[in-house]
């Protein structure tokens, strides 16, 4: 059959698919993202996106209770955020399969850390699968059912950037239509209460026997002999890096499950090469559990804690080669990303500036409004921190500082785990300012609607959350709206809720630039007549500006007309076209 | 065969995906094995932007190191300088010649580097280089630049030219094929 070229995410909802899934629901991150967007594209899957991770696991965890195969995606640090339902699922286990996919991202090329997942699936006492490839995306997303209904518990379905986000080619098959399984009230099972939760860890306890005897069994982990001189163990990305540069000059303990790991069949293993090595990304998990049964290996010694692995890393830590290739003698200038010409970010961030504000940010597109030259946040933690940190900010240094001071959220974040935060201000008497940079859109991870912008994941109109309305509820008083492009006016209406001596939420509110349906004004241009050379306007950050013969000059390809230049240009050498 | 890499670099929102991805089809359609590695998120920004295309009778890894690269597709000269140190001693780098600002230049904080594909010329390293936006524009639409890119490296592959012209088809949207299957002419006219 001919094969198809996908990416690993592409084929876990293929995967997916041909298992007889009915239920996906997820909540955006880079890079796990287009698992749930591609499985929308299959009618016989039900998919949505969630509020947030813990959400979208519960939800996935109730389908599956009710005798669907059901799936949820989140990126590494969304499992921090579903990890309360997920150590739990693991005592009542599934009914029809519930797997849970979580991409890992080291390197960090979209992420605020580098956590290794396995610690989760370890720690939640869950079987785990690593895929290597595209092929064993969609391979391993079936499998993990039959391990979910064999086993009566959640998988995991480990996957990392360079897995998730490489195209490589899949054979397809059918789709495996599956009716919905019985549902019974079974109050010992499905009810976690000290009583009943005593008697589940305990099933835990022995599942995890089970799953062990299978990790050495099932033949999900092989063995691959070529040199024996030279053994490596490794799964998942790390694996296919190990066997770009080693070949057959090495035998392979190639790890398809990362949790449970096998005892004998490494020890077996072990026992046949001269030389024994683990090549893991992150922690150093296969190295421990091998130290900890007596099992002689290198690992952390020749590699790091941290970043990303390749062909060239492995080739310089086990054989000692590095390659050779031509260089410039002197440093090429860097290219940060940056926030798009008309982004609705950029004003806000510069009605900011020169209130001499503590900012505190959160994550998304905005994040970018840390770098230069709009360097406007202080603090970035996690999804919905910048309320909630501000808090407590304010409440440590008194009034006078809430008037200083600012939180940033975009609108699917605040949806995220903003709203909590807000209550926690309202509740306990704050004075903050909370601004909502309300874009109607999940930017960064590529265009996904939200709860807020009125659009399911298939673009059909529905509930949309009111975001004034709810803070009303929550106990705000002093709520405005403000267009971010009008920066004289957001400057002004910042500067006011400021001062006044109770919480505000401000929503900046403009749709991103990149929407298709947004509509933009024609490009500026600068008369170079007025312009004095002065650089104002290339303080606001924006790609479409330049500076040509010491003269500000804007790109009319890149340019959006947004006018935020236009109003950081002082001699008024901005203007429209014609 | 043996692996063969290409690198693929530009600036976020050129359009350095499709290109990638088409690539990849015809190579798997010439029977190879394939892989395609993308990035998606945060680097997409208006920043510097990179994906391996790497073909042959098995592919393991789907990154490409520094020096493997047989070929280097750049669709921004400073890119080009940025990525060189990834080509094979002896591959050939295809650049476009656009020049695009990136932030610390825009902020006056450093100059953009001149004659930088001169510069790579004189360690005597293979440069095609063409003005890819200019000829986009030329074939009627400003974003076909990754495929005047693609046709200039098509030009130097052992692929029949017809399989290209098939890729394009099956991956862009019908409003623009035409000037798509006339930017990969110019490109590889070029």
């Amino acid at each position: 059959m001919a094969k198809t070229l996908l990416l690993g995410n592409e084929a876990v909802a293929r995967g997916l698919y041909e298992a007889g899934v009915r239920f996906v629901s997820a909540y955006p991150g880079t890079p796990s993202t287009e698992i749930t967007e591609t499985a929308v594209k299959f009618d016989e899957i039900y998919c949505e996106w969630a509020p947030n991770e813990k959400v979208a696991f519960e939800a996935a965890f109730g389908a599956s209770l009710a005798g669907a195969r059901s799936f949820c995606a989140m990126k590494h640090v969304g499992l921090n955020v579903a990890s309360d339902p997920l150590y739990t699922a693991s005592y009542i286990g599934s009914n029809a399969g519930l797997v849970c996919a979580v991409a890992d991202d080291p390197g960090m090329h979209s992420s605020q850390n580098e956590q290794d997942s396995r610690r989760h699936a370890m720690a939640s006492k869950v079987p785990m699968l690593e895929p290597c490839d595209s092929t064993e995306c969609r391979d391993y997303a079936a499998l993990a059912y039959e391990i979910s209904e064999m086993f009566d518990t959640p998988v995991l379905l480990r996957l990392s950037t360079r897995i998730s986000h490489s195209r490589s080619p899949v054979e397809l098959h059918e789709r495996k239509e599956l009716a919905l399984k019985d549902y019974e009230k079974n109050v010992t099972k499905n009810v976690m209460m000290p009583a009943m939760a005593r008697i589940a860890h305990k099933k835990v306890e022995e599942r995890l026997i089970k799953l062990k005897e299978y990790a050495e069994t099932s033949g999900i982990n092989r063995v691959e002999w070529g040199d024996r001189k030279l053994g490596i163990i490794a799964a998942g990305s790390s694996y296919a890096y190990a066997k770009e540069a080693l070949g057959e000059n090495a035998s392979y303990l190639k790890l398809g499950m990362v949790n449970p790991l096998p005892v004998e069949l490494i020890k077996d293993f072990a026992s046949k090469v001269e030389r024994l090595i683990v090549v893991e990304e992150l922690d150093d998990i296969i190295e421990s559990h091998c130290l900890k049964h007596g099992i002689k290996v290198e690992g952390k010694s020749l590699f790091p804690f941290e970043g990303e692995f390749s062909q060239s890393v492995i080739k310089k830590a086990v054989l000692g080669i590095s390659p050779s290739y031509n260089e410039l003698p002197h440093p090429v200038v860097g290219r940060p990303p940056m926030l798009c010409s008309g982004c609705p970010h950029r004003g806000l961030f510069y009605a900011l500036r020169g209130l001499n504000l503590y900012v505190s940010g959160d994550i998304g597109c905005y994040s970018l409004g840390a770098q230069a030259p709009l360097s406007m946040l202080d603090s970035v933690l996690c999804m919905g921190a910048s309320i909630s940190g501000l808090h407590g900010f304010n409440t440590v240094r008194g009034s006078e500082q809430a008037k200083k001071s600012v939180a940033v959220i975009g609108d699917s974040t605040f949806i995220h785990s903003g709203i909590t935060g807000l209550i926690d201000i309202s509740y306990n008497q704050g004075l903050s300012t909370v601004i909502v940079l309300d874009n109607s859109i999940t930017g960064m991870t590529g265009h996904q609607n939200n709860p807020a912008n009125g659009l399911t994941i298939k673009g059909d109109p529905t509930a949309a959350v009111d975001l004034e309305a709810l803070a009303k509820a929550i106990g705000f008083r002093r709520i405005r709206v403000v267009d971010p492009y009008d920066v004289a006016e957001t400057k002004k209406t910042v500067m006011e809720e400021l001062e006044a001596p109770e919480p505000s939420l401000i929503i900046a509110r403009r749709p991103c630039a990149l929407l298709k349906n947004v509509k933009h004004s024609a490009p500026l241009k600068v008369d170079r007549d007025k312009c004095v050379g002065c650089r104002q306007c290339l303080n606001v950050g924006c790609p479409a500006l330049s500076r040509k013969d010491k003269k500000a000059l804007i790109d009319p390809n890149q340019c959006l007309g947004c006018g935020i230049c236009a109003y950081a240009c002082k001699p008024g050498a901005i203007v429209k076209e014609g | 065969m043996a692996v063969k890499n290409i690198l693929i670099v530009g600036v976020g929102g050129q359009g350095t995906l499709l290109a990638s991805k088409i690539m990849g089809r015809v190579y798997l359609e010439q029977g190879f094995d394939v892989k395609v590695s993308e990035v998606h998120g945060m680097s997409q920004r208006g920043g510097s932007v990179v994906t391996y295309v790497r073909y042959g009778d098995k592919v393991w890894s789907p990154v490409i190191d520094k020096g493997e690269a047989d070929i280097i597709i750049s669709f921004e000269q400073l890119e080009s300088a940025r990525w060189l140190s990834y080509l094979k001693p002896g591959g050939v780098l295809i650049s476009s010649t656009q020049k695009l600002d990136p932030a610390p230049v825009i902020m006056g904080q450093a100059e953009y580097p001149k004659d930088i594909l001169d510069e790579i010329l004189s360690l005597g390293i293979k440069v095609v280089s063409l003005p890819a936006d200019e000829l986009a524009e030329k074939a009627g639409s400003t974003r076909s630049a990754n495929i005047v890119l693609l046709g200039a490296s098509a030009k130097s592959q052992d692929i029949p030219k017809e399989v290209w012209l098939e890729a394009i088809k099956a991956s862009v949207p019908p409003k623009t094929l035409e000037a798509n299957l006339r930017a990969f002419e110019l490109g590889f006219g070029a």
